[in-house]
């Protein structure tokens, strides 16, 4: 379970997330949806442990979070922090070597679903093939919490299809909670149980996007831009 | 097949029209075993929670049975079969009623367009 009380991230003189509070709960894919600037990625790394609030507290299964958070949180990263000069194969066991919970037949099953080269260099993948990578690397952790920070942005439809495919394929929904941030809605509208929608730093709404459906008849996108303005 | 789903109305409801559909026109035969949650979730691309809760769905009507252990299967029951299948005719005749009431025909045109409609497409499928 991930809670934030009242948390209010600084950078300098800008707020980047102003006093939130929220409840995160297991068997869940969460989507945190906003625009560039938000707090999304804020948010994120908040729970992975990498920066610390300001103010409040950020709790993961009611421990205050701070770096060893990351043996129960898988975090992918929106950049591309990689050794350019290992090759697939090497970074997997790069990985392996990093994380006790690192399912290294998880892994090599996901790479053949990925249709990854096991020998290419890093260097030498397509930005699409680095993306599929990246969720290889972070969904072959049986982490209770996995963060997935734009894991769609910049790739093209196929690659974003395949990346939501794989997705649904090896979470394992009935041990995890999923949050994803994105821009990217209509891909992965049909498999969020939730969405959360942050402006200027602060969560504007949250609905479970099935009762979206159901009482209001319309999808993410729809309830968004009535909410956003 | 593609799965394709709208927002109007939750992704369990549709999903579950889908199966019952599948299973009226004999797709799904009587006593087959569904997909597994993650496979049916795979192949419409939607969370398994979601699968989850149209397979709990379709058992609250009967016309799936899941067994402990071994999975969903469609029901062999005779019985209530032919009550989903009276029960799917319904729906779409009534929903065909509503429009052509919204547009003002009266019941005397539906039958004669319908029957019209049906001669000509009978005829045209023996061709």
């Amino acid at each position: 379970m991930i809670e934030l009380r009242q948390v209010t991230k600084r950078y300098r003189r800008k707020i980047a997330l102003n006093e939130v509070n929220i409840t995160l709960t297991p068997r869940k894919i969460y989507g945190l949806v906003g625009e560039n600037g938000s707090g999304k990625s804020t948010m994120l790394k908040l729970i992975a442990g990498l920066i610390y609030p300001t103010r409040g507290e950020v709790l993961v299964d009611g421990n205050r979070v701070d770096r060893r958070v990351s043996s129960v949180v898988s975090f992918l990263s929106e950049l591309d922090e990689y050794y350019s000069f290992f090759n697939v194969e090497q970074t997997i066991a790069f990985y392996h070597s990093q994380f006790p919970d690192f399912d290294l037949e998880k892994a090599n099953e996901m790479v053949k679903f990925m249709k990854l080269d096991r020998k290419a260099k890093l260097k030498e993948l397509s930005k699409g093939n680095r993306g599929r990578l990246k969720l290889v690397l972070s969904l072959s952790r049986n982490a209770p919490i996995i963060l997935m920070d734009e894991p769609l942005s910049g790739l093209d439809p196929m690659v974003r299809n395949s990346i939501v495919k794989g997705l649904i394929s090896f979470i394992d929904i009935d041990k995890q909670l999923v949050l994803i941030t994105t821009h990217e809605i209509q891909e992965i509208e049909n498999i969020l149980d939730e969405v959360i929608a942050i402006k200027d730093g602060k969560i504007i709404g949250r609905k479970v996007v099935e009762q979206l459906r159901e009482q209001e008849n319309v999808g993410i996108v729809d309830w968004l831009t009535s909410i956003y303005e | 097949m593609k799965y394709t789903f709208h927002s109007q109305e939750p992704i369990y409801v549709q999903l579950a029209e889908i199966i019952k559909r599948k299973i009226v026109r004999g797709e799904l035969e009587p006593g087959v075993k569904l997909p597994s949650v993650r496979d049916m979730a795979i192949n419409a691309g939607v969370n398994p929670n979601t699968v989850q809760r149209t397979y709990r769905e379709l058992e609250g009507t009967k016309i799936v049975e899941s067994k402990r252990g071994q999975g969903t299967f469609v029901t062999e029951n005779e019985k209530i079969l032919h009550e989903i299948r009276e029960e799917m005719k319904t729906k779409e005749v009534s929903r065909f009623v509503r429009s052509m009431r919204e547009m003002g025909y009266s019941e005397m045109e539906m039958k004669a367009g319908l029957e019209a409609y049906l001669a000509k497409k009978w005829g045209a499928d023996y061709d």
